[in-house]
């Protein structure tokens, strides 16, 4: 099914595209996508859905199954509180991405914005993974509980930095792997830097093969390189905070 | 939803363009660029700034001015008499729009100074400061009047309602700038009312602004002893007054005035090489009063240049797109690519890094 969502409103576009899964639409290409936001938002069904241009903030949010192409940017809120299901995008995206997110998956081909991975969390096979193709801006992981954030750093303009400050600030749960070093002052007061274990990339591996079957990157040349994990070095900070 | 009201997503929504070549366009795409975003905001407040829209007065300060009758129109034009030569004087037009309910009474002034009133006690005072002077005047001591803007060939338009309505309510297809910012309002902390719409603008400054300043109170405190005096009940007042403080008034560069706003913490300052560190530490100790706390992301214009900034810590969303001589800001990616699909380059505002975009050299305008 193809929709021109041309100048339409975001309450009637969602509106056909349930509308569309209930029917039991399998495939749904949006054209001429721009700010409409709550795409994919609560759908329950295993559809795919292509968006072309750039879709609105909440992409994917409460998103249960869909798997979601954008052939664009993102913007903000990407796959908030996302339970299951893909989000592919072929460009940059905006802030709190994957924000409380607790399952599924995200590929973003290039940077992103702040906050991205704020409060994940995952629960025994619900483990959420977001790969970012570029760098970040600053409190990655914030208050992060669960899940893989993996940051590859491609493509960076000289002197542009693979991630911004207060790294993991007020981690607890989790894992970020890095490609590449990051200065010590970033580092949020709860993570610490470790070296991979087997075990890390036995993870790690099919994350990035995944990312290169998407954007057509050579997985050689991303895995030669030394990559880096962010851990909490505490579990359970807020544990004590209301013992009094 | 089941039994409730709908939520109604919203936080502001901001939206500038200019064209470095000083090329002029009509309102038309600004409308449709914060348009877009129509649901960032909630029908209490929007509007524009728009410059270069008075080329036949361009030496003559326009004044757009709000009254809650026609009593505080004739206090303000006596009082305004006394002070200008006023070569012009008209009702701003506007057409009907159903949405926009209950206007004030809109009117502008395009106004000289007769060179012997500069003299204070015999010493000459800065044009400028004059000028500001008898805003302050106006505004706080002439019952009923607000003054929008008072700066040379730009102005404000603006009101309670979706800043579309607002945009069509005043013309805006009708005036031709070179530079257009663009507010699209979700009160949170004061009330909706036409004077407290954005932009906030003082001589030829404005400011339109997504979040809120926390630190509103320190800065009033700070700007009353320079005698500015904040009396339009919404905190983005405070950023036109300290841009014009700092930049205009005190010399302070473009970019160090943005640093002193949105300055870099202590422990990046402990970073950085001994110069740098020298000129950010006094700053952070001369202007401590002057820094803005909470979340922003503002559009700040003046006759040549339009400047994007955000708060330290990126609480509030900035896109930046790029297209020939033409640079656009907005809250959203979305609300640029619908004016211009087609970008050169596009890219996210840093944390408390201005972005300054100036007139092209040689630019006249």
């Amino acid at each position: 099914m193809r929709i021109d969502a041309k100048g339409m409103h975001y309450r009637e576009l969602n509106k056909i595209i349930r509308q569309a899964v209930k029917d039991g639409t399998k495939e749904l290409v949006l054209d001429n996508i721009n700010g409409q936001r709550y795409i994919g938002t609560g759908i329950n069904e295993k559809v795919r859905i292509i968006v072309n241009g750039v879709p609105g903030n909440d992409l994917a949010a409460f998103m249960n199954g869909p798997e979601i192409v954008v052939n664009g940017n993102g913007q903000d809120g990407i796959g908030n509180t996302m339970n299951d299901g893909s989000v592919v995008i072929h460009g940059g995206a905006g802030d709190v991405i994957g924000y409380a997110m607790r399952g599924g998956r995200i590929f973003i081909k290039g940077n992103v914005g702040y906050r991205v991975g704020i409060h994940m969390k995952e629960y025994k096979d619900q483990v959420p993974c977001i790969v970012v193709g570029g760098s970040t801006g600053d409190f990655l992981g914030e208050y992060m509980a669960g899940g893989i954030l993996v940051v590859l750093g491609l493509n960076r303009r000289q002197g542009e930095p693979l991630t911004g400050d207060y790294l993991g600030t007020g981690m607890h749960g989790g894992v970020i792997y890095l490609r590449g070093e990051v200065e010590k002052y970033k580092l949020g007061k709860e993570v610490n830097i470790f070296e991979l274990d087997d075990d890390d990339k036995k993870k790690l591996k099919p994350l990035i093969e995944e990312y290169c079957a998407y954007f057509d990157c050579d997985l050689e040349e991303i895995l030669n390189a030394p990559f880096y994990k962010l851990l909490p070095v505490s579990s359970r900070p807020y544990g004590r905070l209301y013992a009094y | 939803m089941i039994g409730t009201f709908p939520r109604i997503p919203s936080g502001c929504a901001i939206s500038g363009m200019m064209s470095r070549r000083a090329r002029h366009m009509t309102g038309e795409a600004v409308i449709k660029s914060i348009a877009l975003m129509h649901d960032r905001s909630n029908g209490l407040g929007g509007g524009f700034a728009a410059y270069g829209i008075y080329p036949d007065f361009k030496d003559h300060y326009a004044f757009h001015i709000l009254y809650n009758s026609k009593q505080n129109r004739i206090d303000t034009e006596n009082y305004l008499k006394d002070k200008f030569v006023i070569d012009r004087c008209e009702p701003i037009p506007t057409r009907n729009v159903e949405a926009v309910t209950d206007p004030p009474i809109i009117w502008r002034y395009f106004l000289k100074i007769e060179e012997k009133n500069l003299y204070h006690n015999n010493q000459l005072i800065d044009e400028r400061d004059y000028v500001v002077n008898v805003v302050m005047h106006i505004n706080n001591k002439i019952d009923g009047a607000f003054v929008m803007s008072s700066g040379k060939n730009m102005g404000a338009f603006k009101g309670v309602g979706y800043p579309e309505d607002i945009g069509r309510f005043f013309c805006l297809d009708e005036y031709e700038a070179y530079i257009w910012t663009a507010h699209g309002r979700f009160p949170t902390n004061t009330p909706g009312w036409w004077g407290g719409a954005h932009p906030f603008c003082l001589l030829d400054w404005s400011v339109v602004h997504n979040g809120e300043i926390s630190s509103y109170g320190i800065n009033k405190r700070y700007l009353e002893m320079f005698g500015y005096k904040c009396e339009l009940q919404t905190d983005t007042e405070v950023v036109a007054y300290l841009v014009d403080l700092l930049h205009r008034k005190q010399g302070i560069p473009l970019d160090l005035t943005c640093k002193a706003l949105a300055s870099p913490f202590w422990k990046d300052i402990d970073k950085m090489k001994p110069e740098q560190r020298e000129v950010f530490t006094v700053l952070r100790q001369v202007y401590g009063s002057a820094l803005l706390n909470g979340p922003f992301s503002f559009i700040i214009a003046n006759s040549g240049a339009m400047i994007g900034l955000n708060d330290r810590i990126k609480l509030r969303p900035m896109t930046v797109g790029v297209k020939d001589d033409m640079v656009y800001m907005a809250s959203e990616e979305s609300a640029i690519r619908e004016i211009c699909p087609d970008l050169d380059e596009v890219w996210a505002a840093k944390a408390g890094e201005p972005i300054i975009v100036e007139l092209e050299e040689g630019v006249k305008v």
